[in-house]
């Protein structure tokens, strides 16, 4: 069985039975703390740091060379469980200098007032073309402004680095004649 | 020129009445917002600081400092409580409702009447008081009218005919009743020393200021100055004490039905008894404007020696405002209990045990001296 060990409690002495000790010890603590710089963020002015893997608004993103990076497969709107992306899909024109990579959204519409911001979109996205970024307030006065639509998500997205540059390599590597690159 | 001098008698005192109430107010608004201010701070936040007038806020340093100061935010506060819907509730006594706000303002502003607030030095080298009336009872009158603010948050609770306002109001008056004494009874030794037999001053403030000119009271009666401080907290229902509030168990205490400048009525007349309570310690204990104990008067007798005693006395209460604040944001609210045992059985006994001590000081000192 453990023992337990009973703390003798001393009694108050009269200085502590007056209660004043305590006082100005309380009064000290108080006053140091109105000295110290405040913890608030004064926040539309100044905004929080937030670390990269954050799941805010989900957006689209281009490459630095400015070329959209989402190619319509719609796999984003599939995986999507509260179904808030709806995706038309479109041709790029045959005189663009992107032409090979063949597809583009005509539209693309996420409902933010069915988003769970949950980043299944981003995990799915064979393209990298889908981030949950670092804007984590949308407001809007109708249901129709809580749907962000293309221009609105490539706003929000901007540009982010792009490791790969697929499509460039395959165009390159069809030029030299090796199509299946 | 004749109509100017016979009215003068008449007009002057009214225009110095008005002066300080004027005054008076503005403190009371700063104080609203020193209370927001400092409450901040203590608790690592900013406060008010958005607020900006139109022209002044725009001056390019001064004005940023200024609205982050929050200066202009009194102004905003007393606005919305002016223009707010005045709503009176269906169940209220509505005669006692409204009569309420103002029988709790009235006496708060009425003691400020005899309180001296400098010194000026007149044509014969005396030192003479700045204040409305000087009269010889200065600190019984303020006793006297400053206990009937609680007519007012018992008129409040029982006329807003709501039970949480009539706890409220209840425990209020409860708590006045029992600290009244203890505080009436640690001045008594104050006035024994500052207004011996044959001194000219009376009870009047202007004489326990006077008597403060070898060393403050806060120094030579140190326990007489611990009682008058606590049953001032009680008495102005400050936290600690706000028994009248405590707005975790009664909503709001006794202003729980009024909204709008009938709140700002309370409001103000709280903060105008914190003013006063303040005031009166600063004069009794801290010395008024004396500079320093044991260092009275450093200034001279013009104009500028008037002004600047205005300026120290002002300091000081100042500073007492911050303490009443400081000591809010430090310590939680008594029980109703501890508040009555606090005062039934160790501040009554402890006030009276230094009468009796004090009592016997002066009996050995004057049979010594004889």
């Amino acid at each position: 069985m453990a023992k337990t060990k009973v703390i003798e409690r001393k009694p108050l002495t009269l200085a502590e039975k007056t209660f004043i000790p305590q006082i100005v010890g309380g009064l000290k603590t108080t006053f140091s703390t109105m000295l110290k710089k405040p913890v608030t963020l004064q926040y539309p002015d100044e905004r929080p740091n937030i670390p990269d893997n954050y799941r805010g608004v989900p957006t689209l993103v281009k490459d630095p060379n400015g070329r959209e990076k989402c190619v319509s497969c719609q796999l984003c709107e599939f995986v999507c469980p509260p179904k808030a992306i709806r995706i038309t899909p479109g041709e790029i024109d045959a005189e663009e200098e992107t032409a090979h990579v063949e597809k583009a959204p005509k539209e693309f519409d996420i409902n933010m007032l069915r988003c769970i911001y949950c980043g299944l979109c981003e995990e799915v996205c064979p393209e990298e073309a889908i981030f949950l970024q670092d804007v984590f307030s949308s407001s809007g006065y109708t249901r129709e402004e809580m749907i962000n639509h293309k221009e609105k998500l490539y706003e929000l997205g901007g540009t982010l680095p792009d490791r790969h540059y697929k499509w460039d390599k395959k165009k390159a590597a069809e030029e030299k004649g090796n199509p299946h690159h | 020129m004749e109509i100017v001098t016979a009215t003068l008698p008449v007009v002057l005192p009214i225009a110095y009445a008005l002066g300080m109430i004027s005054v008076f107010m503005t403190l009371c608004g700063y104080s609203v917002l020193a209370e927001r201010k400092v409450s901040s701070w203590i608790q690592g936040r900013v406060g008010p600081n958005r607020t900006r007038m139109a022209l002044l806020g725009y001056i390019p340093v001064i004005g940023n400092f200024l609205t982050r100061l929050g200066l202009f935010q009194p102004a905003a506060d007393g606005l919305k409580f002016l223009f707010k819907e005045e709503i009176t509730p269906g169940h209220v006594r509505v005669g006692y409702y409204y009569l309420a706000p103002i029988v709790a303002l009235a006496p708060a502003l009425t003691t400020m009447a005899v309180l001296p607030f400098g010194r000026y030095v007149d044509a014969d080298g005396i030192a003479q008081p700045l204040v409305l009336a000087n009269i010889d009872l200065g600190m019984l009158f303020i006793l006297a009218i400053s206990s009937l603010g609680v007519y007012g948050i018992v008129l409040a609770g029982w006329a807003s005919n709501s039970k949480y306002p009539f706890l409220g109001s209840i425990r209020a008056s409860a708590q006045m009743i029992s600290y009244e004494l203890a505080m009436g009874l640690s001045l008594l030794p104050v006035f024994m020393w500052a207004a011996a037999p044959g001194s000219e001053y009376g009870m009047s403030l202007f004489g326990a200021v006077q008597a403060q000119q070898g060393g403050w009271l806060i120094i030579l009666q140190p326990l007489s100055a611990l009682i008058f401080l606590v049953a001032l907290f009680a008495e102005t229902n400050r936290l600690p004490f706000d028994m009248a509030e405590s707005e975790t168990d009664l909503v709001g205490g006794f202003h729980t039905e009024y909204g709008c400048f009938k709140f700002g009525i309370f409001f103000v007349a709280e903060y105008a008894h914190i003013i006063m309570g303040s005031a009166v310690f600063v004069l009794l204990f801290l010395g008024g404007w004396n500079f320093l104990p044991w260092f009275a008067d450093p200034w001279s007798d013009g104009l500028m020696g008037t002004l600047l005693s205005i300026a120290w006395f002002m300091a000081k209460v100042f500073f007492m405002i911050f303490f009443f604040i400081w000591i809010r944001w430090t310590l939680p609210r008594f029980r109703y209990d501890q508040v009555m045992s606090l005062g039934w059985k160790i501040l009554l006994p402890l006030a009276v045990g230094n009468l009796v001590l004090n009592t016997l000081i002066i009996a050995l000192y004057d049979t010594l001296t004889r």
